[in-house]
């Protein structure tokens, strides 16, 4: 081990940041803009797409798992499936009961 | 290992190893600073996981139960203001930079920018809360906080509120006004869990300055702000969905 590692992740320039923070900010104000049209079932489906996109820019960069380990990056990806894993499942019981006649 | 004091300390002697090979901040039980930073931080991931199923548990409840009774909860998100609710998105968004800025410093062992940035976010968190008191004080003289005193009149008769018939609501049937109640329920108990988190964080930030100003976390050892760092961008996180799905339901007359 003769490398010299002061730090073991990326330092991410405060350039990435201001990028990210305007990114956030436009996808915001899309979003809000985007409620007020009428586009049947299509609104929750836009509303949470930006919302997606504005979570995976802060996950990637203002939490830096774009630079992280490899460990890191299966323990967010397996935080995701089981979070769908729980929404996926509980939803198809609920879908394929009652629905309808509650 | 004998039973000789040094083990008390965690000072591996025998091994050859002085002090003056690692920094102060490096644990005994890790070979390497790189080893000690990479298992905190896979701690606290761990950590948001455990969080991501708590909050998952509200969203599954919110996501049958908008679907169950649609038209109550877009009546009852109405009275949500989206004004505040996207002034508090833009609050917690500017946080989330300034703490990403924070950790930045930190690394960069500026000290003077790191009590600044800390002090920013500190600033914006209490920002939100103040937002959310105005906008929790508006529910309870609506009373449309759940329980005993919870008041359908905005939903039967929309004509009679401001915010209802701006949106020209039309009156809900009384079994669907009551499922108002639900929304509002939802909306207390995912919005309070969010704040409660927010508090914490906005005490761990607190005390995060005091020690800052000391001259902590800018020696290079930087994991406790990083890591708290993490902490507030999944709260940011929990934010922007929240606001999607509470305050955006349907806002076109």
């Amino acid at each position: 081990m003769s490398e010299q590692h002061e730090h073991t992740h990326h330092i991410v320039s405060p350039k990435v940041y201001v990028v990210i923070l305007l990114a956030l900010c436009v996808g915001t104000a899309l979003t809000v803009w985007a409620s007020f049209l009428e586009l049947g079932p299509w609104n929750p489906v836009v509303a949470l797409a930006i919302a997606t996109t504005k979570a995976m820019l802060v996950v990637l960069f203002f939490m830096g798992v774009k630079y992280s380990t490899k460990l890191t990056k299966l323990t967010v990806i397996s935080g995701i499936f089981t979070f769908m894993a729980l929404i996926g499942m509980t939803l198809a019981d609920y879908m394929s009961r009652a629905w309808g006649r509650w | 290992m004998s039973d000789s004091p040094a083990i008390v300390h965690g000072a591996p002697t025998e091994a050859g190893h002085s002090h003056g090979e690692h920094p102060a901040y490096q644990r005994h039980h890790f070979e390497t600073v790189e080893q000690q930073a990479d298992a905190t931080n896979f701690a606290m991931w761990l950590f948001l996981l455990t969080e991501v199923m708590f909050f998952g548990g509200l969203f599954c409840a919110y996501l049958i139960y908008r679907n169950w009774y649609y038209p109550a909860f877009v009546s009852a998100s109405h009275q949500l203001d989206v004004r505040w609710g996207t002034a508090n998105t833009f609050a917690l968004i500017f946080s989330s930079f300034t703490m990403a800025m924070g950790v930045w410093c930190a690394e960069m062992k500026k000290k003077g920018g790191l009590v600044l940035c800390l002090s920013l976010t500190f600033l914006l968190g209490m920002v939100f809360l103040g937002i959310k008191t105005i906008e929790y004080h508006e529910k309870w003289e609506k009373h449309h906080i759940p329980g005993i005193r919870y008041s359908m009149q905005s939903f039967l008769n929309p004509a009679s509120d401001e915010a209802a018939a701006a949106y020209g609501d039309k009156p809900l049937p009384l079994d669907m006004a009551r499922h108002t109640e639900i929304y509002f329920f939802l909306y207390f108990a995912m919005t309070g869990m969010h704040a409660l988190h927010m508090i914490i964080g906005i005490a761990i930030l607190g005390y995060m300055i005091i020690r800052a100003r000391a001259g902590a976390y800018t020696t290079g050892h930087v994991t406790f702000v990083e890591n708290f760092g993490l902490y507030w961008h999944f709260v940011d996180i929990i934010w922007i969905y929240l606001f999607a799905l509470l305050y955006l339901i349907s806002r076109h007359p």
